[in-house]
C-alpha cells in the first residue's frame, strides 16, 4: 500500500520543532528513525497531516555522562547505543538488551527517542528504562518537564507525551557499585519482539540481593516494575524457595492479554522462567 | 546412455547471480510503460457476505479521474472459470469471477477494480468505493466444516464436501489387528502460503488496433495464463503474448489463475491502455493461493521385529473457497493418501480422503503439495512404532525399506517407483550426521536436564510429472518443455527455452548442458526464455522439472544441432561427418582430435557464404527439441534427511543444531544448484514444522496477514544444513536427471518433528500439530506432567 498524502518539514532547530508541534497539535507526528512510523502511514493505520522530521537537530543527538547520570538522546540510534563503550560500562542492562531490539537494518535507523516514545508494550528499552527507574525530559513551547519512566507509560502505545511535547532524551543511573544486571527475553524469532521479557536489576551480596528492581514486558499493555515479586527477592539469599516466592508474586501481579502467539498463562509462565533464569544469571556473572 | 558429459556436474556458480546480487534484476515492477494506468482492488471485509450494493460515486468525487469495475463489469468482457477435473467429476467447485459477482467468499475476495494514474491515487480511489454488505455466515474452522450444522461456504452446493476418495491394497484392518504393536495419531498441519520475495505483479497492455493482449507478469506457468487469457477474454491465442521478466521466487504461488491478474487484462481490455497491478505484501497475505491445511488421522502396526504390516490414512483436507482452476486441486490431500507409506513395503493400506469447501483464499499447489504431510505421517509413526518395538529408528528404515530387487514396484497407494536408493542414502547420512556420536551426547546430555533430539525422515519426491496426470484432468497445461538451439554467426551458441527462470538458475544449467553437447564453454551459450510469442511452448517451473524435462529438450535441440553442424562441416571439409566431433570451439577429427573448421568459421558460412557451399546444401543451423516425459508418468527421486535440535523443557523453544540432507536426484548437472534447491526447500520445511501458519478465528478473519506475525524461518534460527548425494540417473532420457526442487520441503518438517519428540520422550510428551510452536510444546509437557 501507499501511504495517504502528507506534508513534511525538516526543522533546522528544537526551538522550531516545538512551534511546528504547538502550531499543528494533534494533526502533526514527529519523525524520527521511521522504521515504526513509515510502516504505519504505508499500511495507512494512521494518516497525520504533518510529518516533522527532527533528524537534523543536534540537541537530540548522542550519548554522555554526568554526575552518576546516562543521557541518551532521543535520536541516539540503536546501534549506536549497540556500540557505546560508555552504555556498555554504565548501563550494562540496556547493552545486554540492544542486541535483541530488531535486526541491524532496523537498528541502523531506529532510535531510542522513537522506541520509548511509541511505547510498544513487547519492547526492550521502555522495560529497561522502568527497571533502571530513568526519567524522560519532554518539551514543548509551554516548557519542560521530566518525568519518570515508571509513569511515563500509560497503555497501549500511549504514553505521558502531550500532543505538542517533544522527549529530548533519557536519564538513567549509571549502574553503582555492587549493582548488576541482567536482561532475557523469550521471542519465537531473534528480534521479533518478545512474547515475555525480563529486566533484573539489584545489589548483590554473595547471593543476597538488594534494591531488587524487577520489569517485566511482553504481555501487558506496558512495562510493569514487579514491585511484589521484587519484594519478595529483597534482601534474602537466592534460593529454590526465594525463586519460587518470586514466582508466585509475579503470578500474582501479572495480567498479561492472551494473543495467537502466547495465551496469558504461557505469557507468565514465561515471565516466571525468565526472571528465575536472570536472577541466576546475574549471580553467575559474579 | 551417453558417456558423462563435462560441464554438465560441474559447480560452476549462475551465471545471473552477479547481476541479481548487483541489483540490475529487472522484475515486473521494474518495467516502464508510457500510459499506464494502476489498479488496486476493494476487497471483502467478511470471510462470506452478499453484496447488496457498490457504490462507486464517494470514489470518483475523491478521484474524478479514476475509474471504477466491479464484478458484473469484468464479468462483461471475461467469462467465470470453475477448478473441474474432467476425469474426477464428483469433484464440485462453483463458477469463480475474476472479481466477485453478487457474494464474497473469503475475507480479502476482490469485488471491486479501480484504475487511476498513480498506485496511491487508485488506493484512495478504492477505499472510498462505498460497499453495501450482507454478511452470510462463515465456514471456517477445518475440522468442523463437515458437520450437519455447519454453515456452508457456498449456500447453492448443499453442503461442504468437495471431494472424496480412497485407496485400499490388502485388508489392513485384518492386518493392523494381528499387528504386535499399532501406533496412532492424528495429526494437524496449519494453513500456510509461500511468501516469495517478489509478490505477484502483472502488466496487461491490450492494443485495440491490433487487437493483441501482451502481459508481463511474475508467472511460473505463462503458457497457462496464455491459454486463460485467450479463452476467457476471447482473444485469440496468437495475439496472446505472456513475457516473464526476472522474477523473485514462487514455490507455486505463482503458478496459478488470480481473479486481480485476469481482471487486470480485463481492465485494460476495456480501456486500452496498460493497466498495472502488483499484490503489496498485505494483500498477499490474503490472496495468494494458501497451502497444506489437513487433519490426518493414521494408524500403523508393526511386528515384533518391526516389520510394517498395514498402514491407515485419514486425511481432511481443505480447499480454502474453490477449487483452484487449471490444475489438480485435489493434489495436496491426494498426494497424502498416495505418498503416505512409500518408501517402505507393505501390502495392506487404506488411505481416506475428504477434501472441504471453507470460506478462506483458494488452496494451491505449494512447493512440495502433500508430500510433506505424508512424509511425516508415515515417518512419526514409523519412529512411534520402532519405540514400541524396541528398535532404534535408523535401523527400523532399513529393515522396513522395499527390498533392492523389489523395483521396479507400484506401491499400495499406486505410485510406480523405478530404482531406488533408499540404503545408500540412510548409510551416508548416518555417517554424516556422525548418528551414533548424537545419540551418545545425548544420552549424556539428558541426565544433566539437557533435552536434544534426533529425527530421521525418508522421503521421497515426486517431479516432473508428465501429462498422464494432467491431460485426462482436461487441465490446459504442458507438461512437456522445448528448447531452440542456434549457432550464430560468431560460432557462440544460444538457447531459447520454454523453462520459466524462477530463481532456481535453471538457465545456467541448460547453458551447460548445450556446451557439452556442442563442445563449447558454457559460458559461450547464451540462455533465455520467458515469452510466450518467441520461445517453444512448454509448461515453465513447477513440480521440479526444469532439468528433467527442459533439460532434455535442450539436449536433445543440441544433438540436433551438433548433427547438422558436422554435416555442413562434412560438406565444407568434402569429409564423412561421422568421422568428425565437436571440441574446444571447433569441428575437429574424431580420430586424431586434430582441429579441422572453427565453429565461427561454420557460423560464417552457414549464415552468409551459403554461395560457396555445393548445391542443394541448406545450412540449418537452429534445431528444435521438445521433450515431454513418456518411459514413466514422473521422475520419483528419494533421500533422507536428519535434525538434531534442543528442547528448552522451560520455555517450549526449540534451538536447532543441525539439518543434513543426502538425496538422490539422478544425474546432477550442477550441483551447486541442487544443494541451492535443497537448502531452501529445507528452509521452508523448517518454516512449516515451527514458524507458518495462516491463523484465522472462528468467523475467518485472518489474525496474522503481515510479515511481523507470519514467521517466515529467518537466519537467525537455522543451522547449517549439509546436502550430500547419491545419483541413480532417470531411466529413459538420455540426461538421466531428475528435479530436485521440493526435496527439501517434503522431508525437513517430518525430520524436526522427529526430533522434537525425540527430545519430549523422556518427559513422556509428544506433539503431533505443525506448526510446532512453544506453546504446544509446554502443553504437551504439561499435560504428560
Ligand atoms: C522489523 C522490525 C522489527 C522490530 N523489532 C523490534 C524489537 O524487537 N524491539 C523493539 O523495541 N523495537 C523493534 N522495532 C521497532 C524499532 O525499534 C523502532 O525503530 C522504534 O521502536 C521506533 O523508533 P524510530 O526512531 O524508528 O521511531 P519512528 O518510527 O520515527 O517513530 C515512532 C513513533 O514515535 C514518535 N516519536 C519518535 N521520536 C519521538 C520523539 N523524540 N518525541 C516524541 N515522539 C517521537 C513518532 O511520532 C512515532 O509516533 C522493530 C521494527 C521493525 C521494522
Amino acid at each position: 500500500m501507499k501511504a495517504p498524502r502528507f506534508s513534511y518539514v525538516r526543522p533546522e532547530s528544537l526551538d522550531s520543532v516545538l512551534e511546528l508541534l504547538a502550531e499543528h497539535e494533534g494533526e502533526a507526528r514527529i519523525l524520527a528513525g521511521g522504521q515504526s512510523l513509515m510502516p504505519t502511514l504505508n499500511m495507512r493505520l494512521s494518516e497525520p497531516r504533518l510529518l516533522i522530521d527532527i533528524n537534523r537537530i543536534d540537541a537530540l543527538k548522542g550519548i554522555s555522562l554526568e554526575d552518576g547520570t546516562v543521557r541518551i538522546g532521543a535520536l541516539a540510534r540503536h546501534a549506536e547505543v549497540l556500540e557505546s563503550p560508555l552504555a556498555a560500562e554504565h548501563l550494562p542492562l540496556i547493552a545486554d538488551a540492544m542486541p535483541h531490539v530488531a535486526h541491524v537494518a532496523v537498528r541502523n535507523r531506529g532510535t531510542f527517542g522513537g522506541s520509548i516514545a511509541l511505547a510498544d508494550p513487547a519492547a526492550e528499552l521502555p522495560a529497561c528504562a522502568v527497571a533502571l527507574n530513568a526519567s524522560f525530559v519532554l518539551a514543548s513551547t509551554r516548557g519542560r518537564r521530566t518525568v519518570p519512566a515508571r509513569s511515563f507509560f500509560h497503555g497501549l502505545y500511549e504514553t505521558e507525551l502531550a500532543e505538542d511535547e517533544l522527549l529530548v532524551e533519557a536519564r538513567i543511573p549509571a549502574i553503582a557499585p555492587g549493582y548488576r544486571s541482567a536482561f532475557m527475553e523469550f521471542a519465537r524469532r531473534h528480534g521479533d519482539f518478545a512474547l515475555a521479557g525480563v529486566c533484573c536489576h539489584a545489589r548483590v551480596e554473595g547471593c543476597v540481593l538488594r534494591d531488587v528492581s524487577l520489569a517485566c514486558f511482553g504481555g501487558e499493555d506496558r512495562p510493569r516494575f514487579a514491585a511484589a515479586a521484587s519484594a519478595a527477592a529483597e534482601g534474602r539469599a537466592w534460593s529454590e524457595e526465594v525463586k519460587d516466592a518470586v514466582k508466585a508474586a509475579l503470578g500474582g501481579e501479572l495480567e498479561p492479554e492472551g494473543t495467537f502467539h502466547a495465551s496469558a498463562e504461557t505469557r507468565v509462565h514465561l515471565a516466571q522462567v525468565l526472571a528465575a533464569r536472570a536472577v541466576d544469571r546475574m549471580l553467575a556473572a559474579g | 546412455m551417453t558417456d558423462r558429459p563435462e560441464a554438465a556436474g560441474r559447480p560452476l556458480p549462475r551465471g545471473s547471480a552477479r547481476r541479481l546480487a548487483a541489483g540490475r534484476g529487472r522484475y515486473a515492477d521494474d518495467l516502464r510503460f508510457p500510459g499506464l494506468l494502476h489498479l488496486a482492488f476493494v476487497r471483502s471485509p467478511h470471510a462470506h457476505a452478499r453484496i447488496v450494493k457498490i457504490d462507486p460515486a464517494p470514489a470518483l468525487a475523491a478521484v474524478p479521474a479514476a475509474k471504477v469495475f466491479t464484478g458484473a463489469d469484468i464479468a462483461a468482457v471475461c467469462t467465470p472459470w470453475q477448478g473441474k477435473m474432467d476425469h474426477l467429476p464428483t469433484l464440485v467447485s462453483p463458477p469463480q469471477h475474476a472479481v466477485a459477482v453478487d457474494r464474497a467468499v473469503w475475507q480479502g475476495e476482490p469485488v471491486a477494480a479501480v484504475a487511476a494514474a498513480s498506485r496511491a491515487l487508485a488506493e484512495d480511489a478504492a477505499a472510498a468505493v462505498a460497499v453495501e454488505w450482507e454478511p452470510l455466515p462463515a465456514a471456517a474452522v477445518r475440522d468442523r466444516t463437515l458437520d450437519a450444522d455447519a454453515a456452508p461456504a457456498h449456500p447453492e452446493l448443499g453442503g461442504n464436501l468437495a471431494y472424496a476418495a480412497a485407496i485400499r491394497a490388502g485388508d489392513p484392518e485384518a492386518a493392523l489387528a494381528g499387528s504386535a504393536h499399532v501406533v496412532e495419531a492424528c495429526f494437524s498441519f496449519a494453513r500456510h502460503t509461500g511468501v516469495p520475495l517478489e509478490p505477484r505483479t502483472v502488466i496487461a497492455d491490450y492494443d485495440p488496433g491490433e487487437g493483441r493482449l501482451t502481459v508481463h507478469g511474475s508467472h511460473q506457468a505463462p503458457w497457462h495464463q496464455q491459454d486463460t487469457l485467450s479463452r476467457h477474454l476471447g482473444i485469440p491465442e496468437h495475439l496472446v503474448r505472456v513475457v516473464t521478466p526476472d522474477i523473485g521466487g514462487g514455490f507455486g504461488i505463482k503458478l496459478h489463475i488470480y481473479g486481480e491478474e485476469i481482471a487486470v487484462s480485463a481492465v485494460s481490455r476495456i480501456l486500452g491502455r496498460p493497466v498495472k497491478y502488483t499484490a503489496d505484501r498485505l494483500e498477499s497475505f490474503i490472496s495468494d493461493i494458501q497451502a497444506r491445511d489437513q487433519r490426518v488421522e493414521a494408524r500403523m502396526g508393526v511386528d515384533a521385529d518391526g516389520a510394517i504390516r498395514g498402514l491407515s490414512v485419514d486425511a481432511l483436507s481443505s480447499f480454502g473457497a474453490f477449487a483452484s482452476y487449471g490444475r489438480a486441486p485435489v493434489n495436496e490431500g491426494m498426494m497424502t493418501i498416495s505418498m503416505a507409506g512409500g518408501p517402505y513395503a507393505n501390502g495392506h493400506y487404506e488411505g481416506r480422503l475428504r477434501i472441504a469447501f471453507q470460506n478462506k483464499p483458494p488452496s494451491g499447489m505449494y512447493r512440495a503439495v502433500g508430500q510433506p504431510i505424508a512424509c511425516a505421517v508415515t515417518e512419526q509413526l514409523l519412529d512411534r512404532a520402532a519405540h514400541a518395538a524396541g528398535i532404534d529408528p535408523v535401523e527400523m528404515r532399513r529393515r522396513n525399506y522395499w527390498a533392492e530387487d523389489a523395483f521396479p514396484l507400484r506401491t499400495p497407494g499406486g505410485i510406480a517407483m523405478d530404482r531406488l536408493s533408499l540404503r545408500q542414502c540412510l548409510d551416508r547420512l548416518v555417517a554424516m550426521m556422525g548418528y551414533d556420536a548424537l545419540r551418545a551426547e545425548q544420552a549424556a546430555l539428558r541426565r544433566s536436564g539437557v533435552y536434544r533430539g534426533i529425527g530421521v525422515a525418508t522421503f521421497l519426491e515426486m517431479t516432473a510429472i508428465g501429462a498422464e496426470r494432467y491431460g485426462p484432468a482436461g487441465a490446459r497445461i504442458s507438461t512437456q518443455d522445448g528448447a531452440t538451439v542456434r549457432l550464430e554467426p560468431s560460432g557462440r551458441v544460444r538457447c531459447v527455452t520454454s523453462v520459466i527462470e524462477i530463481g532456481q538458475g535453471t538457465l545456467s544449467a541448460l547453458a551447460q548442458i548445450v556446451a557439452d553437447r556442442l563442445g563449447v564453454a558454457p559460458e559461450d551459450v547464451g540462455v533465455v526464455g520467458g515469452d510466450t510469442a518467441l520461445a517453444p511452448y512448454g509448461g515453465g517451473a513447477w513440480a521440479s522439472r526444469g532439468l528433467t524435462i527442459g533439460g532434455e529438450a535442450a539436449w536433445r535441440a543440441a544433438e540436433g544441432l551438433r548433427a547438422n553442424i558436422l554435416e555442413l562441416a562434412g560438406s565444407i571439409l568434402q569429409a564423412d561427418p561421422a568421422g568428425l566431433d565437436l571440441a574446444g570451439g571447433a569441428v575437429c577429427d574424431r580420430a586424431t582430435g586434430e582441429t579441422r573448421i572453427t565453429l565461427a568459421e561454420i557460423g560464417r558460412i552457414g549464415h552468409f557464404r551459403q554461395d560457396t557451399l555445393p548445391p542443394g546444401v541448406q545450412p540449418e543451423l537452429a534445431v528444435t527439441r521438445h521433450y515431454a516425459p513418456d518411459d514413466v508418468p514422473f521422475a520419483l527421486a528419494n533421500g533422507v534427511q536428519g535434525s538434531s535440535l534442543e528442547v528448552d523443557a522451560e520455555t517450549g523453544g526449540v534451538r536447532l543444531l543441525g539439518h543434513w540432507v543426502v538425496e538422490d536426484c539422478g544425474r546432477i548437472v550442477n550441483p551447486l544448484l541442487v544443494e541451492e534447491q535443497i537448502r531452501g526447500g529445507v528452509v521452508q520445511g523448517i518454516g512449516g514444522a515451527l514458524f507458518e501458519e495462516c491463523r484465522y478465528d472462528e468467523h475467518g478473519q485472518l489474525l496474522n496477514g503481515s510479515l511481523a506475525d507470519y514467521l517466515v524461518p529467518m537466519a537467525a534460527e537455522l543451522p547449517d544444513i549439509h546436502v550430500g548425494h547419491v545419483e541413480t540417473p532417470l531411466r529413459g532420457t538420455a540426461l538421466g536427471a531428475k528435479g530436485a526442487g521440493e526435496a527439501g520441503t517434503v522431508g525437513a518438517p517430518a525430520a524436526v518433528l522427529l526430533a522434537v519428540n525425540d527430545a519430549l520422550r523422556p518427559l513422556g510428551a509428544q506433539v503431533s500439530s505443525l506448526p510446532i510452536t512453544p506453546e504446544a510444546v509446554l502443553n504437551a509437557i504439561a499435560a504428560a506432567a
